[in-house]
């Protein structure tokens, strides 16, 4: 069906498929759900690319399935109006902003460095991160379901993770996440057959 | 050979990132040391350069490292490998199994995947405090003063004081203390 549409409409969509997401890969910090709303304010009200319903189901994909949560809306508008092409495209259009920004940074980052007060700043800045990262995990387990089996799952996990970085121990993070989900896997296996 | 290398690590990363951004930083932080790529403390700076930067904190991570270790080829293939994961689940699910995520096994997984995520950024986050925040007294009071000056900014005004507006803070604070 959308093959009968002229290719000059066709390209335009593709266009605007592009910078609308480069918009908003250029326009969002520190990630996450700030993009989300962003998203939302855009593909939903604005362009109706999308609907409402559409950009919750969107949300709670993102939610369950790795990777950046607006790499995957991007994906997911950019194939609901042009197919695989429009997936390409619009995901493009998110990372291209933040790529070259980056790359640009990489290039002067060590130089920068050099300089006294810039190194200073970074010696403040190394202590914020910490503080951003364990702010980010007491945020999702204050919305975790409070049930015994998630809660022993999420405890067990950061008191072996905390040892594997203490002792500097050949363990990575990903045999844990498999362990994990073996252990949740097996608990409902045998729930199943209890039943 | 680094590319392979660059292309295995992060598509690892972006296959394994549940729970957004700061999901990506353990695993991030894992694949790069292991590999030995950059160290520990410039990875540090690098997560707070990409808090401060638009887009996705672990596209730029992946941006930055596969940058410092093979220029514009190396940052084109650690960004494709970090984006590749989600966007090839996003059609599949899109495609051929919207009812996957339904699915009771897979949810039996997700239900240990989530939590143990949680634990791995709960784990990392204090190992970072501890190890960055306690080497000697003026640490010990910068992590006391930004923390309370960041936790406390919520009792003051409903949203608090945002990440970027913390690592301008200790930008800061690192300045004035550490010039001194």
């Amino acid at each position: 069906m959308k093959n009968t549409q002229s290719p000059k409409a066709a390209t335009a969509t593709a266009i605007d498929l592009f910078l609308t997401f480069a918009k908003v890969g250029l326009f969002t910090f520190g990630g996450g759900y700030a993009m989300i709303s962003l998203i939302e304010n855009t593909c939903v009200e604005k362009k109706a690319w999308i609907t409402h319903d559409e950009m919750m189901d969107v949300t709670v994909i993102a939610e369950s399935t790795p990777g950046p949560i607006a790499i995957n809306c991007a994906t997911y508008v950019g194939y609901k109006q042009k197919g695989f092409a429009g997936a390409l495209i619009a995901t493009l259009g998110m990372v291209l902003p933040s790529f070259l920004i980056i790359f640009l940074i990489s290039m002067f980052l060590d130089n920068f460095l050099e300089i006294k007060w810039i190194a200073n700043a970074f010696m403040g800045i190394k202590i914020a991160v910490g503080i951003l990262i364990f702010d980010a995990a007491i945020k999702m387990i204050r919305k975790m379901q409070k049930k015994p089996i998630p809660m022993a799952i999420m405890a067990c996990s950061a008191v072996a993770m905390f040892l594997i970085n203490f002792y500097a121990l050949g363990f990575s993070s990903i045999m844990l996440m498999l362990v994990a989900a073996i252990v949740s896997l097996s608990i409902f296996a045998i729930k199943g057959a209890a039943k | 050979m680094i590319y392979l290398e660059l292309l295995a690590g992060f598509l690892k990363v972006g296959l394994f990132a549940f729970g957004g951004a700061y999901g990506a930083i353990p695993l991030i932080r894992d694949v790069v040391l292991s590999y030995g790529w950059i160290s520990d403390e410039m990875l540090t700076y690098m997560i707070a350069v990409s808090e401060s930067t638009p887009g996705p904190i672990m596209v730029n991570l992946a941006t930055y490292v596969g940058s410092s270790q093979a220029g514009i080829l190396g940052a084109l293939v650690a960004t494709t490998a970090v984006v590749l994961p989600s966007f090839i689940i996003i059609l599949v699910i899109m495609v051929l199994l919207k009812k996957i995520l339904k699915n009771p096994w897979t949810q039996a997984i997700l239900r240990g995947l989530k939590p143990c995520m949680i634990g791995i950024i709960l784990a990392t986050g204090a190992f970072m405090i501890l190890r960055n925040g306690t080497t000697d007294m003026t640490a010990i009071i910068m992590t006391e003063g930004l923390a309370a000056a960041y936790f406390g900014s919520r009792l003051v005004t409903k949203k608090g004081m945002s990440p970027i507006g913390l690592i301008g803070l200790s930008a800061v604070a690192g300045i004035i203390v550490y010039s001194l």
